[in-house]
């Protein structure tokens, strides 16, 4: 991705009324809200832009050289040779096109992880805001209680549970944990406690609608913003796991790109190994590509969500 | 966003008519199945690793009731310490730097006063999509001599920069990657807080004649005091945490990355290089308990002034 990119799809959400803008107080367009602009603070602030966008650029252009070119021209601009399509070419074939295998491990494990957690918390969220019903203030105490609860501690315990399962060195053992995002079902709560008006609910009920039919048909529409918003956090938080699957997984052909990545790296660094730093960058880049693609095509919604998400205080 | 208070149920006084009751059992079918395999996944090996942490297992005479023996020699333990030690300087310089540039940044493009504040604020959030793993792999990259921006400013200017892998700095350039990372992560949950601010506030302050800074420390700061609360915990939760990144650049850093560099490493090579299950799950509870314990002062603390 190149650093123009995003400049083109970002201007338009700031001035666009927003699904959520009527969570928000009304506000008057008033001179305050349109200050003169100040070309210091603009480059004080990109000072951090180029911070935040260096190391990004040069990956992109490592992408674009030879193993050789890596170690002999400046990190930030283009060798003499472009070897971008070669490097894709060879990223996606070294080692008998394992690089797609990685690539579809991952798929599955975003798809069926960041899938389930986001249907999970989608559920447990418009329950937790919709309905009353015995145990509510447990179930929010024990959730809240576990997003302090370090991930990464219970990874052993989990593997020596899992273990004991068979479940070890299958795709389950990545997807499983992953099924439960505190976070995301916070922040459906919140979302979906702002966006349904009980009102609707009440027609709903009068009129005979059953309530998962109510749930589809009323609910899930109006939750929209919040579904993407969580999915998109998710999908994040599974795409770039590393340590489940690295405690869970022995085998290569059920990583993902991100133990893969790893793997390439480890044998470059290794003496005697094949040194294919030039696949490990390019593959790094293929890896991020689409994350970064989806949040800026849906900026839109997540931004909204994100925004009704601080709404509550 | 304050995190732990319920959104209260807003005009909706429970009615027990006979149609609510049977309803009441309904929000169960809703939250039943996050709470079944949240069941699973976390308070099955919270309760597992509590009960693995009073044993002892050894090749001679099998697993034995041991009681609070290994928590005992977590106490003692050098490398734990050493391993906590670590964490803890990372956290009381990492996660300040980290939140106070999120907090400018935010401050500055909620202000109005920057050309393209879309653009930046997009690009900023960026490197948040980007895995830990390409990450340090790729700073890894840029910190090498050889081949790295490091390498190449040397060259350029025919300097020598200290190694940022060296055992000396490799705790710092980690700090870095980190805070890459996140900052833009952050930046963005105190901007959307910032945003939801009526501006009849600032309107009215201005009257009254109070500069801008006068209206980030009097308005801005205490009404996005839930968020920096949150932000502050989740930080700190991940330092505590912190793995990924030394476990990635170890192969580039041998000698200045340990096996305990921190709690999680420390518990990660117990039980999988040493096979020390019992012991590695007693310090992944003290870490637990540990991190829980801050966590929820800071919230305490947040909650005060906040009231």
């Amino acid at each position: 991705m190149g650093a123009t990119a995003p400049t083109t799809v970002a201007p338009p959400t700031d001035r666009r009324p927003r699904p959520a803008a009527r969570l928000r107080a009304p506000r008057s367009r008033h001179s305050v809200d349109r200050p003169r602009r100040s070309a210091l603070l603009t480059v004080l602030t990109g000072l951090v832009l180029v911070y935040a966008l260096v190391p990004l650029i040069w990956l992109a252009m490592g992408a674009t050289k030879s193993q050789e070119g890596l170690l002999d021209s400046f990190g930030l601009w283009f060798d003499d040779d472009f070897a971008l399509w070669s490097n894709i070419a060879d990223t996606l074939t070294y080692d008998d096109g394992v690089f797609v295998r990685w690539l579809l491990n991952t798929l599955l494990y975003v798809a069926a992880g960041a899938g389930g957690a986001t249907f999970l918390a989608v559920l447990g969220g418009y329950a937790l805001a919709k309905f009353d019903f015995p145990g509510k203030r447990g179930v929010f105490a024990v959730v809240i209680g576990a997003v302090a609860v370090p991930t990464t501690a219970l990874a052993v315990p989990t593997f020596l549970m899992f273990s004991e399962m068979g479940l070890t060195n299958t795709p389950w053992a990545v997807i499983i944990p992953s099924l439960i995002s505190p976070f995301g079902l916070y922040l459906m709560w919140v979302f979906a406690s702002e966006a349904i008006p009980v009102e609707l609910l009440e027609a709903a009920r009068i009129d005979g609608a059953g309530e998962m039919r109510t749930f589809f048909t009323v609910s899930l529409p109006l939750l929209g913003p919040g579904i993407v918003t969580v999915l998109l956090f998710t999908m994040v938080a599974t795409w770039n796991n590393y340590f489940l699957p690295l405690i869970m997984l022995k085998d290569p052909d059920w990583y993902p790109l991100t133990l893969g990545l790893d793997a390439w790296n480890d044998q470059a660094a290794t003496n005697g190994g094949e040194a294919i730093f030039n696949l490990v960058i390019t593959g790094s880049l293929l890896t991020i590509v689409p994350l970064i693609a989806a949040f800026l095509l849906l900026q839109r919604y997540w931004q909204s969500g994100l925004a009704a998400g601080s709404v509550k205080e | 966003m304050t995190a732990l208070s319920p959104p209260a149920a807003k005009g909706r006084p429970v009615r027990r008519g006979g149609l609510q009751r049977r309803r009441a059992w309904v929000g169960w079918g809703f939250v039943g199945p996050f709470m079944a395999v949240f069941a699973l996944v976390f308070l099955a090996p919270i309760g597992y690793s509590l009960y693995l942490s009073l044993f002892r297992n050894q090749l001679v005479g099998g697993t034995s009731f041991v009681g609070l023996d290994n928590y005992r020699r977590a106490m003692e333990d050098p490398q734990f310490w050493s391993a906590l030690g670590r964490v803890s300087l990372f956290l009381v310089v990492q996660v300040p730097v980290m939140l106070g540039i999120a907090l400018l940044v935010a401050l500055a493009i909620d202000s109005g006063r920057l050309y393209g504040k879309g653009f930046f604020r997009i690009a900023i959030f960026l490197p948040y999509a980007v895995p830990a793993v390409v990450a340090s792999l790729m700073w890894g990259f840029m910190y090498g001599t050889r081949f790295g921006l490091v390498g190449n400013i040397n060259d350029a200017f025919g300097v020598e920069l200290p190694n940022p892998l060296s055992p000396d700095l490799v705790l710092a350039s980690i700090g870095n990657i980190v805070t890459w990372e996140f900052v833009g992560y952050n930046m963005l949950i105190f901007y959307s807080a910032l945003r939801v601010i009526p501006h009849a506030l600032y309107e009215a302050a201005e009257i009254d004649g109070a500069g801008q800074l006068r209206i980030i420390t009097a308005i801005k700061l205490p009404a996005i005091r839930g968020a920096l609360a949150v932000a502050t915990i989740f930080s700190i939760i991940g330092s505590f945490q912190l793995f990924n990144e030394p476990s990635i650049l170890k192969p580039l850093a041998p000698n200045a990355i340990t096996t305990y560099f921190t709690p999680n490493s420390y518990t990660y090579s117990l039980a999988f290089a040493g096979q020390q299950h019992n012991y590695a799950a007693t310090v992944a509870i003290v870490m637990g308990v540990l991190t829980m314990v801050i966590a929820y002062v800071v919230q305490l603390r947040g909650m005060r002034k906040e009231a």
